[in-house]
């Protein structure tokens, strides 16, 4: 997804002007209404009673509580895939084993089931008719319609953004660094934190604020778990849900807006890695190829 | 697996890993291996399990009751034209942004990614506000007869909402890397603009292209969120598949829900193989004309 923009257009392969005004008016027009619309839409809505109302929304005891939740779930489940990411992407992309291409096909599986079916399936496991069921009841552990399992079905849906922004980016780059980095005596620790880590580091952040994004705005398999019950195990988008339907719609546009806010955000820093990321791959394509990568000296410097 | 068409040639001229020279081989993997099993793969087979303990007759009834069969054909339809609709828009909105320049492009390039970072919720509720009968759209289009929220209709302009990006972001890289060279040399021998992109620039983009709708479609068909707030989820009418299998949880109908859902687990798994498919082939070809 990381683009690098060639701008050398040659004028005999452009289409007429009128084309393509053409074209840019229908593409846009098209993105207005389908894109902009609805996040304007998000906005207006909200404040469709002033800014007092709005405010008085944001401030109810279970907006908060479903705030709190939600970043407490984004807390715990980003972390885990982060670590999930770089242990997956260092395995396939640094070494050859069989079987590799099928493992990476099982980490991709999870975007491919239904949010829907991603909830189910932990309340066959954690539910009280579950395999687990029984022992969790008589332990007085509760996972299903509590926030363990909210955190599980979380887990569970993103768990492979990072994996898959790290893969591609660390196979393309190989392991020359990191062996030379062995050679001079470096740690597997040092070398990692030290070659590997300011290698990858955009596509580590990428992969990072996307899995977040879709942590924070889950809704098909956290209302599978969740239970809602209000002020306990109601999520940011299951409150919107909720309110919604009670027709409360200036409070659950309310709500929507910080999640609006959010992926604005979230676009807005991914817009900026992916420009810091550009910028630092045309710089190393501009050093000869003789020339010590920015990397390799700090190896030398660890080591 | 080289990823080396789409990474500028200093990082791209990198050796082939090494069998192990590098630590960590046992540790990673290992970990790998355990937290898939622990995330994906058990709690996926207990839905597999729990299936195996209907009878055939048991399951067939579950999953082809005449609500589920309409669900079947509203989510597979709905999903259907979305990704086609996705298919032409995407492929518009992916030239535009590669061959023209215009006021705001960085702007309109970052907005395409809306729909993978906004809520699937929010989507849904400002979709029906917009298309309901007082809404921004939904006013204009009362006049005219045409309904879409609460309809089929807003199922399907859902759809288009969150696959958008799928076909825009498969698309957009191989255009960039289209060699301009072709096009040259299909003008000097006489074709036509149009005949240029039917022959020259559209064989090159269709993989992309084809894994773009797929993806779009996968996505579409397992989509919940989004969906629900628009679609009115009328039985026999406006009900999704992943709603019937909600549904059936709500009565506490374990196995009629994970029979429903393991059809479309199994679909998912049949559309992520010709995925899987589909971007070997893109692969191939790009290493064809790299």
């Amino acid at each position: 997804m990381s683009a690098s923009h060639r701008n050398n257009h040659t004028g005999h392969t452009q289409e007429s002007r009128v084309v393509r005004v053409a074209l840019i008016a229908l593409a846009l027009g098209f993105m207005a209404l389908f894109l902009v619309l609805p996040l304007a839409a998000v906005f207006t809505e909200a404040l469709r009673k002033g800014w007092d109302a709005y405010w008085e929304a944001l401030k109810e005891p279970d907006a908060w509580a479903a705030i709190r939740l939600t970043l407490i779930t984004a807390a715990v489940a980003v972390p885990l895939n982060l670590v999930f990411g770089v242990a997956a992407a260092w395995a396939v992309a640094k070494f050859d084993f069989r079987g590799k291409s099928f493992l990476i096909t099982l980490i991709d599986l999870p975007f491919s089931v239904s949010p829907v079916v991603a909830g189910l399936i932990y309340v066959l496991v954690f539910g009280a008719q579950g395999w687990l069921g029984p022992w969790l009841a008589a332990h007085d552990i509760k996972i299903i319609f509590a926030v363990p399992g909210i955190i599980l079905a979380t887990v569970f849906v993103t768990f492979p953004f990072i994996a898959r922004e790290l893969i591609p980016l660390m196979q393309a780059q190989g392991s020359d660094e990191e062996q030379a980095a062995q050679v001079l005596g470096a740690s597997g620790w040092q070398t990692f934190w030290h070659v590997t880590l300011p290698n990858i580091k955009w596509g580590l952040i990428y992969g990072v604020i996307l899995c977040n994004a879709r942590a924070m705005g889950e809704f098909g398999a956290v209302s599978v778990v969740s239970g809602h019950i209000r002020g306990q195990t109601n999520t940011m988008p299951l409150h919107v849900e909720i309110l919604y339907n009670e027709y409360q719609s200036v409070a659950a546009f309310a709500v929507a807006s910080l999640l609006a806010l959010l992926a604005l955000l979230t676009l807005a820093i991914k817009t900026v890695v992916e420009w810091r990321h550009d910028r630092e791959l045309q710089a190393a394509a501009a050093l000869p190829p003789e020339a010590p990568a920015p990397a390799a000296l700090t190896v030398k410097a660890a080591a | 697996m080289t990823t080396a068409t789409l990474s500028p040639p200093a990082v791209a001229a990198a050796a082939r890993p090494r069998r192990r020279v590098l630590p960590g081989f046992h540790l990673t993997l290992g970990y790998t291996l355990f937290y898939l099993c622990l995330i994906v793969l058990i709690p996926l087979s207990a839905l597999l399990f729990k299936t195996f303990t209907l009878t055939w007759p048991q399951f067939w009834e579950a999953v082809t009751a005449p609500r589920v069969l309409a669900s079947y054909r509203l989510t597979f339809g709905a999903s259907l034209i979305a990704a086609t609709v996705n298919l032409f828009a995407g492929l518009l909105v992916a030239w535009v942004l590669v061959r023209y320049r215009f006021p705001g492009k960085k702007v309109v390039d970052a907005l395409v990614d809306l729909p993978f970072a906004l809520p699937t919720a929010v989507a849904g509720i400002s979709l029906t506000a917009l298309l309901a009968g007082n809404g921004w759209i939904g006013q204009y289009l009362e006049p005219l007869g045409i309904q879409l929220a609460f309809q089929p209709g807003g199922v399907v302009i859902a759809l288009i909402f969150i696959g958008l990006p799928f076909v825009v972001r498969t698309v957009q890289p191989v255009l960039e890397d289209a060699e301009k060279e072709l096009e040259e040399a299909a003008m000097c021998l006489g074709a036509t603009r149009w005949q240029t992109f039917a022959r020259v620039i559209l064989p090159t983009i269709a993989p992309a292209l084809l894994t773009g709708f797929a993806m779009a479609f996968a996505r579409a068909v397992g989509e919940y969120g989004s969906v629900i707030f628009i679609a009115g989820n009328v039985p026999m009418v406006s009900e999704i598949t992943p709603l019937i299998i909600i549904g059936k949880l709500e009565q506490y109908d374990y196995a009629g829900a994970t029979a429903v859902a393991t059809v479309m687990l199994v679909i998912s798994f049949v559309l992520l193989l010709i995925i899987n498919a589909l971007q070997g082939w893109q692969r191939r070809r790009a290493g064809d004309t790299a």
